[in-house]
């Protein structure tokens, strides 16, 4: 199964807002490591390395200023 | 010196070619003496050939160095005959535990089923290891041991290499048909070739203390990341035998290696590990050897240059976490002793021998990919490495999933050799190439092992599953495997060997002399069994 980039939320804002009030109060090296643990939770719960290698390719592109 | 080994000194003795005025001549010519020559040398022996190995020093090694014998070298040792002396002298182990900071992130089992001769891991001093090479390879009658023998120079030609020798009573000149280098990392004879050996340096550097004293740590391998007593770093403890242990401290790229190995630095640092590590006083320990390490992950392009063979840390070279290196090494042994053998009894092409490269280097990728994967999370590399290095270790706690990730080394395990030119396509069951499964059998009611009954003879086995086939060819041995007791066969009385090697009745595997699977028959004519031994002997 491709990586699926088409919209898939019902809330987007009520997911972004949980992401912001998880790092609120978190100084720069705990961030990270909860941006880690989150990475990892999520790509051990998508399972498949082809999707996720693709996820990584995009986000790697994805940084042009 | 330390203070549990007293390493031997083995005596110059001056060949007949020093002063002479032509250069000796040599079939078989080994450089160095260390684990992989000795061991080369050794399976050579078993196969009827004679060698002369030349070293620089006189003696063993110096220090523990290798410490970690994984179950496939073993199963090679007990081909060699030296097995049993190492289960008796070393510690098994197959348990590992990690843990962050104070707390046990989680533990693993190398080898958690029963049925094997061998276990995980034996840890036992290098020098311990090549002392009975050394009386194994005198016991033969077939190795020469030359000591303070050191190779200066060399120059290859169409027959051979022309070595050029430095002892204390003079230099001498040396014609080597066949020149195995097993000299080590800082290999002349690579050095000589002007061979690259290129690949990765580690920004890092580890203290390596082994201390003796009277303690109750289990049996096992324990790392710690980032504990209250070396903050920041990573620590790992081993128990040796004579009551040594090995502590690795990892100290960064910055620190001072000379001011490190400095008793009054190490001696605080242990007292420390020890204290943290059992959370009560530590006991009284003394020294016995120090080193500060830098770790590389590189190898050769190639381990064949025509009659030149390269095997161990000469070819390739791992971080130690994992225990891949001498392990590695002895597994070159392993793949190349017979197929030497084979062709030196014109058995075989010389072709055969490019089969070493494909396989080994194979292998020794496997190695670097691993060693370099463990020491990349030992050593994060900047500030988004550490957060997901500290994430899986923070998981892992509480989930299974991120103890997978959890890499404070993946320990040595022999390579399947993948895409060999030596198999035969076809078939089902075990990979092509895999390295061989133990269990146990029963042999005229006797309680055996599977594996002492391949290869010994120096050949091709045939393993054949219910029974063997009315004719097989000449050069393979057939081994029977029943599920009954039945004259002349071995007794899968616990079906683990069917199992294991993921047969049926009526399956006939071709192994190669180093245990390897060859071929995958059923009920095979003996043109079939033919066709796959001829290929597996490089025979195009
Ligand atoms: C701290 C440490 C811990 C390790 N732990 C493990 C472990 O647990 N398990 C594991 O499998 N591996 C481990 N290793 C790696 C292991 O020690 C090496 O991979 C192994 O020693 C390689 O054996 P070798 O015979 O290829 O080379 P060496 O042991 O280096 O032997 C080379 C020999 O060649 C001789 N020589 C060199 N140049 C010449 C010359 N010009 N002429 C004549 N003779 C020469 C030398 O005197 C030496 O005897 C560890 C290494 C270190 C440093």
């Amino acid at each position: 199964m491709p990586l699926q980039t088409e919209p898939r939320l019902a809330d987007p804002d009520a997911l972004y807002e949980a992401l912001m009030q998880a790092h609120r109060a978190l100084d720069e090296a705990r961030s990270r490591r909860l941006d880690a643990r989150l990475v990892l939770l999520l790509a051990n719960h998508i399972g498949d390395l082809e999707v996720l290698r693709e996820a990584i390719a995009l986000a790697t592109q994805g940084d042009e200023p | 010196m330390t203070a549990t080994y007293q390493n031997p000194r083995y005596a110059f003795r001056r060949p007949a070619a020093l002063g002479g005025a032509v250069p000796e001549q040599a079939r078989v010519v080994i450089v160095g003496a260390g684990v992989v020559g000795l061991t080369m040398a050794l399976d050579l022996a078993q196969r009827g050939i004679a060698s002369l190995v030349l070293d620089e020093d006189d003696t063993v090694s110096f220090g523990s160095r290798a410490i970690c014998w994984a179950k496939r070298t073993l199963e090679i040792f007990g081909r060699l005959g030296l097995g049993a002396r190492f289960l008796e002298k070393g510690v098994t182990w197959s348990r590992g535990r990690v843990f962050f900071r104070d707390q046990e992130a989680y533990g693993f089992d190398l080898l958690p089923e029963q049925g094997h001769e061998y276990p995980a891991f034996v840890n036992l001093q290098q020098y311990y290891a090549e002392e009975w090479l050394v009386q194994a390879c005198a016991a033969s009658g077939l190795v020469e041991l030359r000591w303070k023998t050191r190779v200066t120079g060399l120059a290859p030609h169409a027959a051979g290499t022309l070595l050029h020798l430095a002892t204390p009573e003079g230099d001498y000149a040396l014609q080597a048909e066949w020149l195995l280098a097993c000299d080590g990392a800082r290999s002349t004879v690579r050095e000589a070739l002007a061979l690259p050996f290129q690949g990765q340096v580690f920004r890092d550097r580890f203290l390596i203390a082994d201390v003796v004293m009277h303690a109750d740590f289990p049996s096992e391998r324990w790392f710690w990341f980032d504990p209250p007593f070396h903050p920041g770093q990573s620590v790992l403890l081993h128990k040796q035998p004579d009551d040594v242990w090995r502590i690795d401290f990892q100290l960064g790229w910055d620190a001072d290696p000379e001011v490190e190995k400095q008793p009054e630095r190490v001696i605080p640092r242990v007292q420390a590990m020890l204290e943290g590590a059992s959370g009560m006083a530590a006991p009284a320990f003394a020294l016995e050897w120090v080193s500060v390490y830098t770790f590389r992950c590189r190898r050769l392009e190639r381990f064949r240059h025509g009659r030149i063979l390269f095997a161990g840390d000469s070819a390739h070279q791992v971080s130690p976490f994992g225990a891949r290196g001498g392990n590695g090494g002895v597994q070159d042994v392993d793949n190349l002793g017979w197929k030497l053998a084979a062709v030196l009894a014109g058995e075989a092409p010389e072709a055969l021998l490019d089969s070493y490269d494909d396989e080994r280097v194979l292998a020794a990728d496997e190695n670097i990919l691993n060693s370099t994967r463990s020491t990349d999370f030992i050593t994060p590399k900047n500030t988004a490495a550490h957060a997901y290095r500290d994430a899986v270790l923070q998981l892992a706690r509480t989930h299974g999933f991120a103890r997978q990730m959890v890499n404070s080394g993946r320990l040595s395990r022999p390579a399947t050799l993948h895409g060999s030119p030596l198999s035969t396509p076809g078939g089902e069951g075990l990979p092509l190439g895999a390295p061989p499964p133990d269990a146990p059998v029963l042999v005229a009611g006797r309680a055996d092992w599977l594996l002492r009954h391949i290869g010994r003879d120096g050949r091709f086995t045939l393993l054949c599953f219910g029974q063997v086939p009315a004719e097989v060819p000449p050069g393979i041995t057939p081994l029977l495997v029943a599920d009954d007791d039945r004259a002349g066969a071995l007794w899968d009385h616990s079906g683990l060997v069917l199992r294991r090697w993921q047969a049926r009745a009526g399956d006939c595997l071709l192994l190669r002399p180093d245990q390897h699977l060859a071929a995958r028959l059923h009920a095979p004519s003996a043109a079939e069994i033919a066709a796959a031994h001829r290929r597996a002997l490089g025979h195009a």
